[in-house]
């Protein structure tokens, strides 16, 4: 049997707004791929996280330009995710840290903790002044839909 | 999908009914719905029946409130059985801190109370 591989590009603006269409589309992606519901929704979650990162703190403002890239692989049954944008990167040797009960902006700290337990595997890459990519990888466990020739 | 707040009164305590997604989009608009209630010294219920969504941004919200709201001996109850809801509560570990989930929206309000 032919293993299927294809590969979907979207560069989305990196503006809060457009982040639940993204999750509409992985969603799509992955429930066709054959993942349980709940394994969809894992994958939302993943990939909501790491498309926050880039929209909250990647960039300083948004002025046009600004956008994250998001690669869709899969590789037969095994799906990779990648969140890539080109801003201001960061330490990945430093923990995120919790924010005081007043921060107007309340971010927990929370969201390279669900990535890590949503996925099977997260790699984080990151250099400071040019930016981050994640990526996200995950395999159907019990296949059980026909795969499309490529 | 976006996020509708209804807010109501049940015996004087405030219950704020949730529909939609809560992230990185509509988290501000949960947080200003939520802002009228921290100087009050009342417990707050929160139906998400209807969420079909919620991320860290969203939790980042509720565990603040609850965190402030603490703070004047009064919680944050939740009253949710979805089990994709719920299990991004307990993957987040806030049930072990100021967040309370209840599986009906009457015993939510039930163990309510003003300080």
């Amino acid at each position: 049997m032919k293993t299927s591989s294809h590969l979907f590009h979207v560069d989305m603006p990196a503006l809060s707004e457009y982040v639940g269409s993204m999750r509409l589309l992985i969603g799509g992606i992955s429930g066709r791929m054959g993942f349980s519901l709940e394994e969809v929704e894992d994958i939302k979650i993943a990939f909501s996280e790491a498309c926050n990162n880039a929209v909250q703190y990647a960039y300083p403002a948004f002025t046009g330009a600004e956008k994250v890239e998001i690669k869709i692989k899969i590789e037969g049954f095994q799906l990779e995710i990648q969140v890539k944008d080109f801003g201001r990167g960061f330490d990945v040797s430093s923990p995120p840290k919790e924010h005081a009960v007043d921060d107007p902006n309340p971010h927990l700290g929370l969201g390279l903790h669900f990535m890590q337990s949503m996925m099977d595997e997260m790699k984080v890459e990151s250099t400071l002044g040019k930016g981050t990519q994640v990526r996200l990888m995950k395999k159907v466990k019990n296949p059980s839909l026909p795969q499309t020739e490529a | 999908m976006d996020l509708e707040i209804k807010t109501r009164k049940e015996k004087d305590i405030p219950v704020l009914t949730l529909s939609g997604e809560i992230d990185v989009y509509s988290y501000p608009k949960l947080s200003k719905a939520l802002a009228g209630y921290l100087d009050q010294s009342v417990d707050i219920v929160i139906n998400m029946e209807s969420v079909k969504y919620i991320d860290s941004t969203g939790l980042g919200v509720l565990a603040n409130t609850a965190a402030k709201i603490a703070q004047k001996k009064v919680h944050l109850h939740i009253f949710c059985t979805k089990t994709n809801i719920k299990k991004i509560f307990e993957v987040s570990g806030l049930l072990q801190k100021n967040l309370k989930i209840f599986d009906s929206e009457a015993t939510a309000i039930e163990n309510s109370k003003k300080s």
